[in-house]
């Protein structure tokens, strides 16, 4: 397919890799963000292409990985009420809650069904106006667009009988906790390119200046995830810490206007907690005022408080870039894609999932 | 999950900008898409698409970019290992 296959050339990603070892001159600790990202790392072996004195740590970019447990819990409380008839991303099925997972709820007798947008779910709230349609909103900036759209056209039209559940984060807010840490050890960041083609990456730039860490909007073909690894590193050879642009075939400095306008319209900025991370101030998006009506969890009186998480899983850890998945104790034993403890193993983009499905037969490399 | 894949605009529908939609063409496999977003798109143009919305129209010339950057990468590398 046209702007998929031509960057995937394995002769140019060796030259990309040769590129990189020529210029590096130390040891370099580079995060990306994005679990899409890290996901095609994994699956074209582009950490393995890279020379030993780059490290490639695996970002908080996987909204299924961080949607916080009570949140999964009220989904499936939701997904039990006879009245309700709850949509959602494929890949938020299987992560596990407390009591259980959406699938677990759908074999109780939940009617939950999975959809490819949520301007799917508006459609089925149109045709059953007898049921109440809800809507798990995870995401980040990237799906927010879609998302603000289906509540907006919801209100505009009329529909009583559609909600969602709001479990909206934010990158960059992600991106400064993770710094803040004193056990960070990110020296420079590859941008998820989809969030930016939303956003624009003026956001990133004060982080760069602040934190002198270097930035490199990224795309998610294996060139891209090559080139943007060369930028970075090439900015942190000769010391400079600044936002680039990888991938401009999609990305425009200021976003893309109209769907951040929507986004505004219908949502506004709030303290969000993450899995495995906690709260982060002013890190998540949560419905504006005069869309309270469409918000699931005030619609329905909901059970769940919050929760504690599962001792064993260390995904919080993980999805900061401190450690790597091969160092939990229960990766690959009592912790697998059929049975996960932790949503880093259960969505196709978190870490552990990645590495168990292309990684379980390697060695950790040294250093 | 941010998963955005690029199509071709075969067919746009509709005039109302917010519910503007286009038939996309993904190596063949057609989909409807909400060109909402997009009010510059044209028939012909790429489109990436994620959760049946189009985010941005691929600039066709951007693309070329990153063959571009390997090709002048190139030609220091090649000026870097002469013999001084
Ligand atoms: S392997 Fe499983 S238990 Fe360990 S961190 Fe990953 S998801 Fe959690």
């Amino acid at each position: 397919m046209r702007f998929i296959e031509e960057y995937r050339d394995a002769e140019a990603a060796q030259r990309f890799a040769e590129a990189i070892r020529k210029i590096v001159t130390r040891e370099w600790t580079i995060m990306e963000v994005c679990g899409g990202q890290t996901h095609a790392i994994m699956k074209f072996g582009i950490d393995e292409l890279l020379p030993p004195q780059v490290t490639l740590l695996h970002g908080p970019g996987c909204p299924v990985c961080v949607t916080p447990v009570e949140l999964i819990d009220k989904a499936v409380e939701l997904a039990l009420r006879p009245e309700v008839i709850f949509c959602s991303f494929g890949d938020m099925l299987r992560v596990p809650g407390t009591r259980g997972d959406l699938l677990s709820a759908k074999a109780a007798g939940g009617d939950v069904r999975i959809v490819y947008s949520p301007m799917d779910a508006l459609q089925l709230a149109i045709k059953n106006p007898d049921r109440q349609v809800v809507f798990f909103a995870v995401g980040f900036e990237t799906t927010a667009p879609a998302n603000a759209m289906a509540v907006y056209q919801a209100k505009r039209q009329g529909i009583t009988n559609f909600s969602v559940l709001v479990s909206h984060v934010l990158v960059p807010p992600a991106l400064e906790a993770i710094l803040n840490s004193p056990r960070n050890r990110v020296q420079g960041f590859l941008a998820a390119g989809h969030v930016c083609t939303v956003m624009g990456y003026t956001e990133y730039e004060p982080i760069a200046q602040k934190y002198r860490v270097p930035i490199v909007v990224t795309g998610f073909e294996p060139l891209d995830i090559l080139q943007g690894v060369y930028m970075c590193v090439k900015q942190l050879e000769e010391g400079r810490a600044e936002v680039e642009n990888q991938y401009a075939r999609s990305v425009r400095r200021e976003g893309n206007r109209p769907a951040q306008e929507l986004i505004r319209e219908v949502f506004e900025v709030v303290p969000r907690k993450w899995r495995g991370i906690g709260e982060i101030p002013q890190s998540g998006l949560g419905l504006r005022e005069p869309y309270w009506q469409f918000d699931a969890e005030r619609r329905f009186p909901l059970r769940t408080g919050s929760v504690e998480e599962a001792s064993e899983c260390i995904s919080g850890l993980i999805l900061q870039g401190v450690k790597k998945p091969y160092e939990c104790p229960a990766f690959g034993t009592r912790c697998t894609p059929e049975h996960p403890l932790g949503a880093t193993m259960v969505s196709s983009e978190g870490a552990c999932a990645a590495y168990f499905k292309y990684r379980r037969e390697a060695t950790p490399r040294a250093g | 999950m941010c998963l955005a894949i690029p199509g071709q605009i075969l067919s746009i529908e509709g005039d109302d900008p917010l519910t503007r939609t286009g038939k996309v063409s993904f190596g063949g496999i057609v989909k409807e898409v909400n060109l909402a977003y997009v009010p510059e798109a044209k028939v012909g143009d790429y489109v990436i698409v994620h959760v049946g919305f189009a985010i941005s129209v691929v600039d066709e010339q951007e693309a070329q970019q990153v063959f571009e950057y390997l090709r002048q990468m190139d030609e220091l590398g090649e000026l870097q290992e002469q013999p001084a």
